[in-house]
């Protein structure tokens, strides 16, 4: 039980940590300033949940770890955080699409994990609410403004779209180890938000008036802790000065 | 109470307020006229009308600056004084868009999950600087877009110090340490400003810097309390930004261009030399506290000034970093110009959209 409890909520964590990553490599670089403050308030929502996650992770674990070890001292094949989280930020449209997936996706999965019998998993999920409520609004205007905006814009959402949809079907993959979770009604029947997810997104796309990918070839892995190339230098980058100074404080 | 606080914006008697305390002689004719047309005539009467009638808007400007009154977007100011404040507010606006860079160089890297949501947000805090900022600029009727421009093209400048390269962790420390240290010696200085936008910004503006100078002395405080390389990181750090830092205070007095103005308006009411005094008696007991080596042999307690003596930063280097010749210039300008044109699209996207939502609405109604 607590193992899988371990494993639940580390890819919790691991899944807001990686996101937050790619989105604060924005920070500075926006496309104007409000937008610049409004994407690192994301990235900070996002962070702050993943630390909450990674701190009961540690917590579960029972091993005398911490966040900041879960975080910094793990290696590319025990992260296990979806695929599309970890992809370059590319240009702003691929960003936003890619927050419009993720966004949604927490949603639906914190609004059923807020029932989790887990009362820390709990209440992380029902602070995280009321911010990805606003991170929804943020993306998925975006993708409005992006699809009926300019021929540009348009061509830079879809092109987003085509490149990010392989990476949309691990999101709702269960592990074996989790049954036991589901039946205990801790974790979070993915199958249930799928539903609801799939129905939300194909809207948000129908009003940008672009297309959902048609036999897109699924790309899986992240539950086995597989990942793309890109993981590796994301991590190289964020873990490098704690592991130079392993015994260091900060 | 100031007389500001009673007025509401677009309040369009003000300056004719003021100029009837000071002027007892015309008092009664000038007020009965106010009184005896509306406030939008009083308005639309030109200045030559106003001159006709003797009012001389200098000395109006000058009584307010002698009452500590704030000086506000609608009341008539020496051209001089706009062009200073809309110098001195954007280049106050861009270096804190510009300060985004050295810092945000470690959000990536920073070291453990609370430091990179401190520095995070410390960041977009400067970003919301910025924004007070340029709008407190616009309010002298200029547009950002203009402030952008001439950052864009190198014609601005922003605060050199954001020219020098964040190498190490220690630097994100430093910088919240000494240099925001600095710039609230600065800002606290211009919380009391003669323009009330920029005043108030400030006001604003110091509660959170304040919040950034801990955050960096706590940073530095882990660092010079923790293993031998960490406390080694912090020296070389210290080394590195205090000369830099200093220089930030601007050129001695007696070199300064702009500070007479300055002081005389109320703009700044404490000179470079002055402020550069003050931030050193200050800091050196903060970095004997750590264990840290202040850089300068000549630095000693004068105990008749009551203050230190000090070295002087490295003026010609001073000069050279202000003029585009320091070891990041080329780098943050590019940056920035990166990210205006790489933004560009998104920009044009916003407002195709907008105006097709407008025409839509504009049918449908």
């Amino acid at each position: 039980m607590s193992n899988a409890l371990f494993q639940y909520t580390l890819r919790l964590g691991d899944s807001s940590l990686i996101l937050a990553q790619r989105l604060s490599e924005w920070t500075g670089h926006g496309p104007f300033l409000e937008e610049d403050l409004a994407l690192t308030n994301i990235a900070l929502d996002t962070l702050g949940t993943a630390k909450s996650f990674l701190e009961y992770a540690a917590q579960v674990e029972g091993k005398g770890r911490t966040d900041d070890d879960l975080a910094f001292f793990r290696n590319e094949r025990e992260f296990f955080n979806p695929l599309i989280t970890e992809q370059p930020n590319g240009d702003y449209a691929k960003t936003m699409v890619r927050q419009v997936i993720m966004d949604v996706y927490h949603l639906y999965l914190y609004k059923e994990l807020a029932k989790s019998k887990d009362t820390t998993l709990s209440g992380i999920a029902q602070k995280a609410i009321k911010e990805v409520t606003y991170h929804v609004r943020h993306s998925a205007s975006w993708l409005e403004r992006f699809g009926n905006g300019t021929d540009e814009s348009h061509q830079r959402a879809q092109d987003a779209l085509n490149e990010l949809w392989q990476y949309t079907q691990e999101l709702f993959e269960t592990p074996g180890s989790e049954k036991e979770l589901l039946a205990q009604g801790v974790a979070v029947n993915l199958q249930d938000i799928q539903a609801k997810w799939e129905t939300h997104v194909d809207e948000l796309i129908r009003k940008a008036n672009l297309k959902k990918p048609e036999n897109v070839f699924m790309q899986r892995g992240s539950l086995d802790g597989i990942h793309t190339e890109h993981l590796g230098y994301l991590l190289a980058e964020m873990q490098h000065l704690p592991r130079m100074h392993p015994t260091a404080k900060w | 109470m100031n007389d500001r606080d009673s007025m509401k914006p677009g309040d369009l008697l003000l300056p004719v307020k003021s100029f009837c305390r000071l002027s007892g002689q015309i008092i009664a004719p000038l007020s009965f006229e106010i009184h005896a047309f509306s406030v939008k005539f009083a308005y639309s009467l030109t200045r030559s009308a106003y001159m006709e009638q003797n009012i001389n808007f200098e000395d109006i400007f000058e009584s307010k600056l002698a009452k500590n009154d704030f000086i506000e977007p609608k009341d008539w100011m020496p051209d001089n004084y706009r062009k200073h404040l809309i110098r001195q507010i954007s280049q106050h606006a861009h270096s804190e868009i510009v300060g985004m860079l050295p810092e945000g160089n470690w959000i990536t890297r920073a070291p453990s999950l609370r430091s990179k949501i401190v520095l995070l947000a410390k960041v977009q805090d400067e970003g919301g600087h910025g924004l007070y900022l340029y709008t407190a600029a616009e309010t002298l009727g200029v547009s950002r877009d203009e402030l952008l421009d001439a950052l864009h093209t190198g014609k601005a400048k922003y605060s050199s110090i954001f020219n020098y390269p964040t190498l190490t962790w220690a630097d994100v420390g430093a910088i919240g340490w000494l240099v925001d240290g600095a710039a609230i010696m600065n800002q606290v200085m211009l919380q009391r400003s003669s323009y009330g936008p920029y005043s108030r910004a400030m006001v604003r503006i110091c509660k959170e810097e304040s919040f950034h100078q801990r955050q960096g002395y706590e940073i530095m405080t882990h660092l010079a309390f923790g293993t031998p390389e960490q406390k080694q990181m912090a020296q070389d750090a210290l080394n590195r930004w205090w000369y830099p830092t200093m220089m930030m205070f601007g050129p001695p007095d007696k070199d300064s261009p702009n500070s007479e103005n300055a002081i005389k308006w109320r703009i700044k009411r404490e000179t470079n030399d002055q402020l550069r005094q003050r931030f050193v008696n200050q800091t050196v007991p903060q970095a004997e506290y750590l264990g840290l080596t202040v850089p300068d042999e000549k630095l000693t307690w004068n105990e008749a000034k009551q203050g230190y003596d000090f070295s002087e930063p490295d003026w010609v280097e001073f000069k050279n970093v202000i003029n585009g010749n320091g070891p990041c210039n080329k780098q943050r300008l590019k940056a920035r110009n990166d990210a205006h044109k790489n933004g560009a699209w998104v920009r044009e996207a916003a407002a195709a959209y907008a105006k097709k939502k407008g025409e839509s609405t504009a049918v449908a109604a």
